[in-house]
């Protein structure tokens, strides 16, 4: 059995609104293991990145984590105070985010921002972080990086941008990596690039990674687990390899044959009727039932439980045993 | 799409430069141009799905624009069933540019933004019907509920506001306000690029039905490759103001000979988790489109690069039957030519 690195269990995080309760999340749980990439899929609204940010707790106001646990290395991050919470973000769990443009001050240079994530973690002169910092362009390969050290984010292209979110993601070797959607912002030739990098960081530098992003195809590419997220829940979980050949969820199987496949084309895309669930009332039972095909009564009436299926799968759903969903992969 | 199909649209030799200014309100030198869109050719076929593809920067929407006359084109000509749409604009009379008008319409990336927040979506629809006065003034309700419902949407969306709708919704909202005019052409600018995932397949086959039973061309700009080889029937592949390759939409994700395209194409992530793609990783960025690099563009981020791609602009040119190229060195190609 692997290590695990980071175990979140039942997280509900609310936002209270003057509209309502938002509930964004309700109910996730996950697990990354040491060494493992996780990606969590979802569409907007899913919840994918209140998640992230549950777990780093910079969930912003009016978000308010009322249930859960969320254990990193043994330590249940709930029960931190802000100061130990302090310690560890940046330094143990790192966040990319996902639009490099606005993460990136525009008033401090590369040099200056990369710097201060290394002295506030480390008793070390600015003169060694600012060569730390050098160090860690090249290693994101950036050409020039002494030059670019000494440059102010709009100089800088928004791939060379997320290579230095990347690259100050990784100033303190942390254990593990919350990146948000990192390449949703850029050209696919660009993205490739940093799906490249990021690969190549993973196997060199072992870190646990939790991928957010809403391309399956990303998520087959570098991830080793997905998680499926849908209107603040899971939908299921399991290795890449078992859910893109064997998908249990609905949602999973709607999200794989509604996009259009490079490699498989068709006629007519088949289409998940309707439109994301509003988060303030959510539909009753199965919170995806309305959009379901295969929706019966027992889904509106009753809230599926999140059940274990073998093989460290996870299903939430009332009829995955019954259901026998297609893959567009396996075929 | 067989090839005697009618042409409906023909752009010659397209250019657009954008001048850039110095800094200052008065006596500013010009610095330079913004090389937009360069001398690019191409033909839409009736009843066609163009597909114009390439990543930020290239130049898709400014050729779109300046097809529609939203942006006076520097250089070149359009032809629109046979007439000269830049012509048009700068002499006729009002009626006759309106003519032109409902001919040819635009959807917009941004469904948030292309709808006026206080305005319901029966003015909205029916705006187009005050503006060109093409049919009765008693018909217009009848259109506007008839326009509703062909985009999937209910009569009684009529009297809400954009804000009430979601982003699939407000598409809906867009697209039948470009068909209020019944035109002949639409530019479809990103239509689903701002939409989630899930409502991305109903905007997609809305746009596929109305084009069987309305008979409309469409002009199709995307980043995405994966729609565009799913809803274009031929597609042009632009990099830094050209056209690189056009080609089939089949004929050209199976085939494609321009190493850009090639890149492009393995670039994009495949939902497979068994599937190892081999990706060519192109070096460095898209140059600034100030100052492009001389001859081909794509020469310095070139990975079949050789000595003649510094010196002399490759023209395109039809390599096999509807296949278009401009590439001194092209990709080896993975069947013979027929």
């Amino acid at each position: 059995m692997a290590q695990s690195t980071l175990h979140v269990e039942n997280l509900r995080t609310y936002f209270f609104t003057y509209a309502g309760i938002v509930k964004a999340v309700d109910g996730v749980s996950l697990d990354v293991n040491k060494g493992e990439t996780l990606g969590v899929v979802g569409e907007s609204g899913s919840g994918k990145t209140v998640t992230a940010q549950s777990i780093l707790r910079v969930v912003p106001s009016p978000g308010k984590i009322v249930e859960g646990t969320i254990e990193f290395e043994g330590r249940n991050l709930l029960k931190l105070s802000e100061e130990e919470m302090q310690r560890i973000r940046g330094k143990e769990i790192a966040y990319i985010f996902q639009d490099p443009t606005t993460t990136l001050d525009p008033v401090y240079k590369v040099g200056e921002q990369l710097s201060e994530v290394i002295m506030r973690h480390h008793s070390i002169s600015k003169k060694d972080a600012l060569a730390k910092a050098t160090d860690l362009l090249r290693s994101v390969e950036i050409p020039d990086p002494e030059i670019r050290i000494n440059q102010y984010p709009h100089e800088l292209s928004g791939g060379t941008k997320q290579r230095i979110a990347i690259a100050r993601a990784l100033s303190c070797d942390p254990t593990l990596i919350l990146a948000d959607e990192p390449t949703t912002a850029l050209d696919v030739t660009i993205q490739a690039q940093i799906l490249d990098l990021l690969k190549e960081l993973k196997n060199r530098l072992n870190v646990s990674m939790v991928l957010i992003t809403h391309d399956m195809g990303i998520v087959a590419e570098i991830c080793e687990r997905v998680t499926v997220l849908y209107a603040g829940q899971v939908c299921e979980s399991g290795t890449v390899e078992q859910v893109f050949a064997k998908p249990r969820h609905p949602y999973t199987e709607a999200l794989l044959t509604s996009v259009p496949n490079l490699a498989l084309r068709k006629e007519k895309l088949s289409v998940i009727p309707g439109n994301v669930p509003n988060l303030i009332d959510p539909p009753s039972g199965c919170r995806f039932h309305p959009r379901c095909p295969y929706a019966r009564q027992i889904c509106v009436d009753r809230v599926p439980e999140l059940e274990p299926i073998g093989e460290g799968r996870l299903v939430h759903c009332h009829r995955w045993k019954e259901l026998d969903l297609k893959s567009p992969v396996a075929s | 799409m067989t090839l005697t199909a009618e042409t409906v649209l023909e752009v010659r030799e397209l250019t657009k430069h954008f001048p850039v200014y110095e800094k200052g309100v008065i006596l500013r030198r010009k610095l330079g141009d913004v090389h937009a869109v360069d001398q690019v050719s191409f033909d839409i076929k009736k009843n066609e799905t163009f597909g114009l593809v390439g990543e930020s920067g290239c130049g898709k929407t400014t050729i779109a624009k300046c097809m529609l006359y939203l942006e006076p084109p520097t250089l070149g000509n359009i032809f629109f069933n046979g007439k000269n749409v830049t012509e048009i604009f700068k002499k006729a009379r009002k009626d006759q540019v309106l003519a032109l008008r409902r001919q040819m319409q635009y959807i917009f990336q941004n469904p948030y933004s292309s709808l006026d927040p206080r305005m319901t979506v029966a003015d909205i629809i029916m705006e187009p019907l005050e503006v060109h006065k093409h049919i009765p003034r008693n018909q217009w309700q009848d259109r506007m509920y008839e326009l509703l419902r062909m985009v999937g949407l209910e009569d009684y969306h009529a009297e809400r506001y954009p804000h009430e709708f979601s982003g699939g919704q407000r598409q809906r909202v867009c697209i039948a306000r470009a068909l209020a005019v019944d035109p002949q052409f639409i530019a479809a600018d990103e239509p689903v690029a701002s939409l989630d995932v899930s409502v991305r397949a109903q905007i997609l086959n809305l746009l596929q039905e109305l084009q069987q039973k309305l008979g409309i061309t469409y002009l199709y700009i995307s980043h995405d490759l994966s729609t565009v080889r799913h809803i274009c029937h031929r597609v042009a592949v632009m990099y830094l103001g050209k056209i690189v390759e056009i080609a089939e939409t089949d004929e050209l994700f199976e085939n494609p000979l321009h190493p850009y395209t090639v890149a492009l194409l393995s670039a994009i992530p495949v939902p497979d988790p068994k599937k190892k793609t081999h990706r060519i990783i192109l070096p460095g960025e898209v140059p600034s489109p100030v100052n492009p690099p001389p001859a081909c563009r794509f020469h310095p981020r070139c990975p079949r690069r050789i000595d003649i791609c510094s010196k002399v602009e490759p023209p395109l040119l039809e390599v096999r039957p509807g296949h278009w190229l401009a590439c001194h060195n092209p990709w080896p190609s993975k069947s013979p030519a027929s």
